[in-house]
């Protein structure tokens, strides 16, 4: 319980990646940006390096019980870097010699960091600052791209985070004013004889403000907008990072709460609401980023299955991690081939087989890894997941999961058909991105390396698995 | 050794995708060379197989894959699988040959069908559930991707409804093997374990609910009445080589799965519930025999013989199941007849599938009543075409026979009542005597003189896959050797 500093090296290696990237690019010229780039990646990389590191010693909580350090907490905390590099990586094309360069990198690094508090934390209180430092860089990200769509989704984005925001701190505050202690083990303990009313409005305040980061219902409305308004960078970084964070909060939180309260089931219908609305909204789109938007809103329904039965099944917590690094690598990898071919509708895609084949491969690997098709990442996350779901007692929303996996088939295909499809595409003027092919190569090659991690996570999965099988700190 | 056969034309199938400086004749040349490499190292297989003691299998290989979830890389082979697996690569390398003159991207032809042929052995061979499931899903994936690339009409339609339908069913089935697995003690996706263990057997409820999804899944796939709904828009749409593997291989997947799966693992259910399969079963025998007879267009007509002839299997293992008649030798002979019935509709239909796609290279259509008389142009086409059909009908003397009598025989003397199947043979008779009659036999008109007879490369694989039936049907019993001991062991242990 000792002030050891050590354990959030993580934490501090990104927060200073941040800080550096940040006073390095304002100091040096517009074509030497790339070195804040740089030690953003350095940053993230190292991090991930220290957060695998992590997930070796005892699950405990330090800092008077505040902050959890056990193998959730390491793989997120892995997943979130990792997945970060990748977004530095697939934002090259785009960001490169652009008059924000550095303060995007720090931007992101910093909502990363607020991401990885939002994991970590065991304490209430600790979760509404993680919350608004996943948050706040998140709107100036979205803004950045300076279009009318981006303000748009930005003040949108805003609006919303700013009213969740408020909810998850009335939230706090009850749980807070119930339990007389803000920390998990403390709700854990003297939550048990508070009225179960008041528990519940303290605990749907906080997962609302959850959803809100997580992309579900209810908090999804800004999803869409911001991937398809923002830069294709901001857009791949919103829908995957702060997810990770949400759902471990949620997870965490979910399982220091009293029975007295029936939470599987509100997690169980807004997960139900979650895939079905996500399914239904993103069938007839026509833009691939608002298509792939509805889609992350649909996945985090699947994700909330193991968070609905925590505690109730050995694979929950497990299924939940790994369905989060296979989620991660899936969408990462179909952002960054929008990234390289810079189309934006379905149809521009007729033909990528025939003009770029390895694109092509890695969005098929990473669509139908969306998908949950075996031997790809998600289907193993989703077969644990439901086998968890079932196992803790909500079969009917497997079947449910199930229906909506086949229903996401249908707008899946909708994009892979026509990227495979014999007739290459009639030239449009529009699709005049062709230019600089040094820089679209970061972009296909993080399609690549992410559908090739998409894969090899699912087909070793089992060599994985042992890692993610830790205890939560109490 | 298995694993090799498995994984051979996966493995050839990287090399063709990946490298595109392939010439066309080099990929098409390649895709043969290994689809008969394959075939030979299964040929093999049959000859050095040994019946392995009481029920165990052979060629088995096991390695841990997911351990936390029970899950390992389990194959092997048996009496009910080592002949879908012979099945298989002999189709695929009839399709080879019959691709060598394709002219419409040969190498991702070549690569594709490559793949699936690795996905369907996969599947044949596959002990883990888990391991089943992802082959079955990749050969629909392929599948997807052979109807959409190189279909005609309107394939992107058809392929996503194929995809669609059959990964509906997939799903049912996925919710049933984590039903198996969530009920098994200890907890296990190995098919060999569940099998041993039958873990619902005390528990009717859970049972049929499991048995229901596992079924609704494999009756999408196989496909019975009145899931069925898929098949003839793919089947129209699908290019020649598509339509003989999906016909020939992945329908038995289905089928396999009830052999494999359901009844062993679900006995207490099956039974149960055995009266609605065979019902399933009457009704696609009759309803697949009458819709066929009313198709003017040849590829819609033996999709509808599919159904018909699925649906003696379906009837068969259904009567294997059902309560009443204590004769365990009729039982064992209805399920013999299954798997006999199994290989030789893959067989025959993958034959009048590649028949029907010559018409269509031909002359451009698939309806009937554009030809006539095309003995004249064509003697070798109306020779083969007559042969298919009539061993397609059950005529004496071919595969088709020996799995329908011994279908009836078995189950006729378990469930008397599935004799009003019967009628299914006699109008399956008329209708291929019809369309024989309609195709080949008068005056030359319509399309009919545009018609050229086979060629070498026609010829060989077409006539290949019908000689094959004629010598399942003049020695049955290379094949009954084979499956007979593994269809008792079905019996014994869907009788738990």
């Amino acid at each position: 319980m000792g002030m050891d500093f050590s354990v959030l090296a993580p934490e501090i290696v990104v927060l200073t990646g941040a800080v550096t990237a940040l006073l390095a690019g304002s100091f040096s010229p517009r074509n030497k940006q790339w070195i804040s780039r740089l030690i953003a990646a350095l940053a993230v990389a190292v991090g991930a390096g220290f957060a695998v590191a992590g997930t070796l010693g005892e699950p405990e909580t330090v800092f008077t019980g505040t902050f959890a350090v056990d193998t959730a907490t390491g793989v997120a905390r892995a997943i979130i870097c990792v997945a970060t590099l990748l977004v530095i990586s697939l934002g090259g094309r785009e960001l490169t010699g652009t008059s924000r360069e550095s303060e995007t990198y720090s931007l992101m690094l910093l909502s990363a960091l607020g991401a990885m508090v939002m994991s970590g934390t065991s304490d209430v209180l600790v979760l509404a600052v993680g919350y608004l430092l996943a948050s706040i860089p998140l709107y100036a990200l979205i803004g950045m791209g300076r279009s009318p769509h981006a303000a748009e989704a930005a003040l949108k984005t805003y609006l919303l985070g700013a009213f969740f925001g408020i909810a998850l701190m009335l939230g706090v505050a009850v749980l807070y004013a119930l339990a007389g202690g803000s920390t998990y083990e403390e709700l854990s303990t003297e939550l048990t004889g508070a009225p179960a009313a008041a528990i519940a409005v303290g605990l749907v305040g906080v997962l609302a403000g959850l959803a809100f980061k997580a992309g579900a219902v209810p908090g999804h409305f800004w999803i869409p907008d911001a991937a398809q308004g923002a830069g294709i960078t901001a857009a791949t970084f919103l829908t995957t990072v702060p997810k990770v964070g949400a759902f471990i909060a949620a997870y965490r939180l979910l399982s220091s709460m009293p029975d007295t309260v029936n939470w599987p089931l509100l997690i169980g219908l807004l997960s139900a609401a979650s895939m079905t609305i996500g399914n239904f909204a993103a069938y007839f789109q026509t833009d691939v980023r608002r298509l792939l938007g509805w889609s992350t809103v649909s996945q985090a329904g699947y994700l909330l299955i193991p968070v609905a039965v925590a505690g109730q099944s050995a694979l929950a917590l497990p299924s939940l991690l790994f369905y989060l690094a296979a989620y991660a690598a899936s969408n990462v990898g179909a952002f960054a081939v929008v990234a390289a071919t810079g189309r934006h509708e379905v149809e521009d895609y007729r033909g990528l087989i025939r003009t770029a084949p390895w694109l092509a491969g890695a969005l098929l690997i990473s669509l139908l890894s969306l998908v949950g098709t075996p031997p790809t990442a998600v289907f193993v996350g989703k077969l644990t997941t439901f086998t968890a779901g079932w196992d803790g007692g909500l079969t009917w929303l497997v079947v449910l999961a199930a229906l909506n996996t086949v229903a996401s088939l249908f707008y899946y295909l909708r994009w892979i058909a026509p990227a495979f499809a014999r007739d290459p595409a009639a030239p449009r003027p529009r699709v005049a991105s062709d230019e600089a092919s040094s820089t679209r190569g970061w972009a296909a090659s993080t399609a690549v390396v992410a559908g090739a991690v998409a894969l090899t996570l699912g087909l070793f999965a089992g060599l994985f698995w042992p890692w993610l099988e830790g205890s939560l700190a109490h | 050794m298995l694993s090799l056969v498995i994984f051979l034309p996966l493995a050839a199938a990287l090399v063709l995708a990946v490298f595109p400086g392939i010439p066309d004749r080099a990929a098409r040349w390649a895709w043969v060379v290994v689809a008969a490499a394959d075939t030979a190292s299964v040929a093999g297989m049959w000859a050095a197989y040994e019946q392995p003691p009481n029920g165990g299998l052979a060629f088995e290989e096991q390695v841990t894959w997911i351990p936390s979830v029970g899950s390992s890389y389990h194959i092997g082979v048996d009496g009910l699988s080592l002949p879908l697996l012979a099945l298989t690569v002999v189709v695929f390398l009839a399709c080879s040959i019959y691709a060598l003159r394709e002219q419409n991207r040969p190498r991702a032809q070549a690569a594709l069908f490559l793949f699936l042929q690795t996905s369907c052995l996969g599947v044949f061979a596959a002990q883990d559930l888990i391991l089943f499931f992802l082959f079955f899903d990749l050969s629909i994936v392929g599948m997807y991707f052979v109807i959409a690339g190189w279909g005609h009409g309107n394939a992107a339609r058809s392929a996503l409804k194929f995809f669609l339908y059959t990964f509906l069913g997939s799903l049912a089935l996925l919710l049933g093997f984590i039903g198996l697995y969530l009920y098994s003690e200890p907890r296990t996706f190995d098919m060999v374990e569940l099998a041993r263990l039958a873990p619902l057997n005390g528990n009717p409820v859970a049972g049929g609910v499991v048995l229901g999804a596992v079924l609704l899944g494999l009756a999408i796939k196989t496909p019975t009445f009145p899931f069925h709904t898929w098949l003839p828009p793919a089947h129209t749409d699908a290019p020649a080589i598509g339509s003989a593997v999906l016909a020939g291989i992945l329908l038995k997947m289905g089928t396999y799965g009830f052999v494999r799966i359901a009844m062993p693992m679900l006995p207490t259910a099956w039974r149960d519930w055995a009266w609605v399969i065979i019902i399933i079963g009457i009704i696609s025998v009759l309803y697949g025999a009458l819709v066929a007879l009313a198709q003017s267009d040849l590829k819609r007509m033996i999709a509808y013989t599919s159904v018909n002839h699925m649906g003696y299997v379906v009837l068969a293992v259904g009567a294997a199941g059902a309560a009443g008649g204590n004769d365990a030798a009729a039982r064992e002979i209805a399920v013999t007849g299954a798997l006999t019935q199994m290989v030789s509709h893959g067989l025959i239909t993958a034959a009048l599938f590649l028949l029907a796609g010559v018409l269509k290279d031909r002359a451009g259509t698939y309806d009937m009543d554009s030809y006539g008389g095309l003995a004249r142009p064509a003697p070798k086409f109306a020779l083969l075409f007559a042969v298919g059909a009539f061993a397609s009908l059950g005529l004496p003397g071919f595969s088709g026979f020996i799995a329908e009598f011994q279908i009836f025989a078995g189950s006729i003397g378990t469930v008397p009542w599935v004799a009003v199947a019967l009628p299914g043979i006699l109008i399956t008779a008329a209708l291929f005597l019809l369309a024989v009659q309609r195709l080949l036999t008068g005056a030359v008109q319509g399309r009919s003189a545009q018609v050229s007879d086979l060629r070498t490369t026609e010829l060989l694989p077409i006539g290949t896959l019908l000689c094959l039936s004629l010598l399942i049907g003049v020695v049955p019993r290379v094949l009954l050797d084979l499956i007979e001991p593994a269809s008792a062991a079905v019996v014994v242990l869907v009788g738990r």
